[in-house]
This record gives structure tokens, sequence and C-alpha cells, in this order.
């Protein structure tokens, strides 16, 4: 049952953000209007724990539950997709106020009309399928 | 007799410790916290990246036979997908159970502009004045439900990732790419905001 790990992980997930407020609209809103530090605390503090937690992971060679090397996703070097993907993705989470996790995290806590995002988000992973080899990288 | 005043002390401290994490939590627990759920999945072998589970939801649809982008063992990401249907329920949990009765804390100079673009601010998580059905047939709901949703989709693709794998896990691994992606988050962000949401909103 390593399915349940998840989920109790997930659960976690959907509480925590949904206390952090980073789920609501208003809180994006007020992060790309620069009008408070509140998302700039948030992240930061994600992003410096995530760095020096890594760099220990490095350093000690810790292993996870499975007994293997702590493993990371590298990202390729193809600066374009970056910038434009990312730019494309930024007037999407602007729209709706909520990147992909909290779209989900919103529809738990009863905003049903968030069905209709994710359609939306579906069908934008599907044409990117079909478009992805057109596209700049 | 025992038993009674075991399970009065266990209720009480329940009780409490429900109270205290019902308060509106500090930035700083929050950006700690986030940090964990990322530590929770890397020990467990994985790598924290929630927009990956909209190409696992595409394969296991089955679209991977007609579209080679979505050909892959969905099977194998199972977790994430167990890890999206725990962030659903976690945003049940914590709306009904942890949920405080004060008010948004938003900041004046933002409740003032989005007066401006009659946006009202109302004090809960999202503006009821936009996130409601009635608005699924207007030319503004399909824009910012649909359109955004489609953006979102299509632009956490192309840029393989979004917040959780670009900025949060991507950053902490100090990965360039990763920069650039969440400088893109941000030109795409304010754009809209400055420039799109006076054209939909006024």
């Amino acid at each position: 049952m390593k399915s349940i790990r998840y989920i109790l992980i997930g659960i976690l997930f959907g509480i925590i953000l949904t206390k952090s407020e980073a789920v609501s609209w208003y809180r994006i809103q007020e992060m790309f209007r620069f009008q408070s530090f509140f998302m700039y605390g948030i992240i930061g503090t994600a992003v410096i724990t995530g760095i020096i937690l890594v760099a220990a992971i490095k350093k000690y060679q810790w292993k996870d539950s499975g007994g293997k090397p702590v493993r990371f996703d590298l990202k390729d070097k193809f600066w374009k997709k970056y910038l434009i993907g990312g730019s494309i993705f930024g007037v999407g989470w602007a729209m709706t106020g909520a990147c992909p996790g909290p779209v989900f995290v919103l529809l738990g806590q009863g905003y049903t009309i968030m069905l209709m995002v994710i359609a939306g988000a579906l069908t934008g992973t599907l044409v990117f399928g079909l478009l992805r080899n057109r596209l700049p990288q | 007799m025992g038993v009674w005043e075991c399970g009065s002390v266990g209720s009480v401290k329940k009780t409490t410790m429900i109270k205290f994490l019902s308060q509106p939590w500090p930035w700083w627990i929050s950006g700690f916290s986030i940090a964990g759920i990322m530590a929770a999945l890397l020990f467990s072998g994985k790598n924290f990246g929630f927009s990956a589970n909209l190409s696992n939801i595409c394969s296991m649809m089955g679209i991977g036979k007609r579209v080679p982008f979505f050909n892959f063992n969905w099977r194998e990401q199972q977790w994430n997908l167990w890890f999206l249907l725990g962030s659903v329920i976690g945003g049940y949990i914590a709306i009904h159970y942890l949920s405080s009765a004060q008010p948004l804390s938003l900041s004046p100079a933002t409740i003032s502009d989005l007066k401006k673009l009659n946006i009202p601010f109302d004090g809960k998580l999202e503006p009821a004045s936009i996130f409601n059905w009635n608005n699924i047939f207007t030319g503004k709901g399909i824009l910012l439900f649909l359109g955004g949703g489609f953006l979102i989709g299509f632009g956490t693709r192309y840029a393989g990732g979004c917040t959780s794998g670009h900025a949060i896990s991507g950053l902490s691994n100090l990965q360039l790419p990763s920069l650039i992606a969440v400088i893109g988050f941000f030109i795409g962000g304010i754009f809209t905001t400055y420039i799109l949401f006076p054209i939909i909103f006024k």
C-alpha cells in the first residue's frame, strides 16, 4: 500500500497550501502587483530551506527510504522553451490565480468551477503534445 | 474513570491543536512546510512536480496511442496521481476543519486596485464575483477558466514544469533553466495583471 504514503503527503500539501493562502487569487494579484512581501516570503523561505536541504543531501549523500541515493531531475539547457513556456504559464497563473497544484486544492475546498480550469489545462497539455515538434525548443 | 480522564485530556489537546493550526499561518511557517513536502517526496525517491500530472492524466486516458508525447507508462507516475488525490482531500479538510473566521489580510493597495477593476474584496480566498458557475457562459468566464486553464496546461508542458517543479524543486537545486522559467512566470503574470486585466474587467 505505497499509495497511502503519497495520499498522506498530498493531504498535507493541500492543507499547507490552503493555510498558506498561496492558493488565493487575491494573494497572487498582490504578488504580481508587488504590494506585499507575503508570497515572496513563502516562496523565499521554501527556496532557501530547499537549497540548504539539497546541499546537505548531496554533501552527506543521504539515501531515500528505499536505500537509494536521493535522485534529482535535471533540466536540459534549451533556455528558449523555459522563457516562452514560462511566460505562457504566467498568463494562465495570473488569470486563474492558481498554478496546477492549487487548482486541485481549490477543487477540494468546494470551488467546483475549477473543473473548467482542469478541462482547459488538460486541453492545453494535449495541444502542446500535438504541436511539440513544431515549437521552438 | 481513568479511561474517561485520559479521553478528555486527549480531546482537550486535540482541540487546542486544531485551534492552533486554524489560525492564519505566518509566511515563514508556510514556506518551511512547503519545503517539507519537497523533502518528503525526495526521501521517497520522487521529485516534486505537480503539472506532470496533467500529462499523466492524458496518458492514462490512452491518448498516447495517437500522440507520441503521451506514450509513456503512466503507472510509473501513479504516485503523483495519488499525491494529486491527496491534495484535493487536503483542501477539503483544511477548509472544513482548519479554517479561521478572520478575513484574508490582503494589502489595502491591492484591495483598492482591484476595486478599480470592479472586483470587490470579500475576505475569502477567491473572489466570489469571479469564481462562480453563473460566469461560465459569459465571455469573461470562458476566457478566465477555460482560456486560463489552457495556458496553464500548454505553458507548463512547454516550460517542463510549474511552480513546484521550477520555483521550488528547480531553484532549490540551483538549476539555471528553472530561474529562466520563473522569470517567464513573472513576465506572463505582470503582463496579465497590468495589460490584460484592465481590458478584461473594465
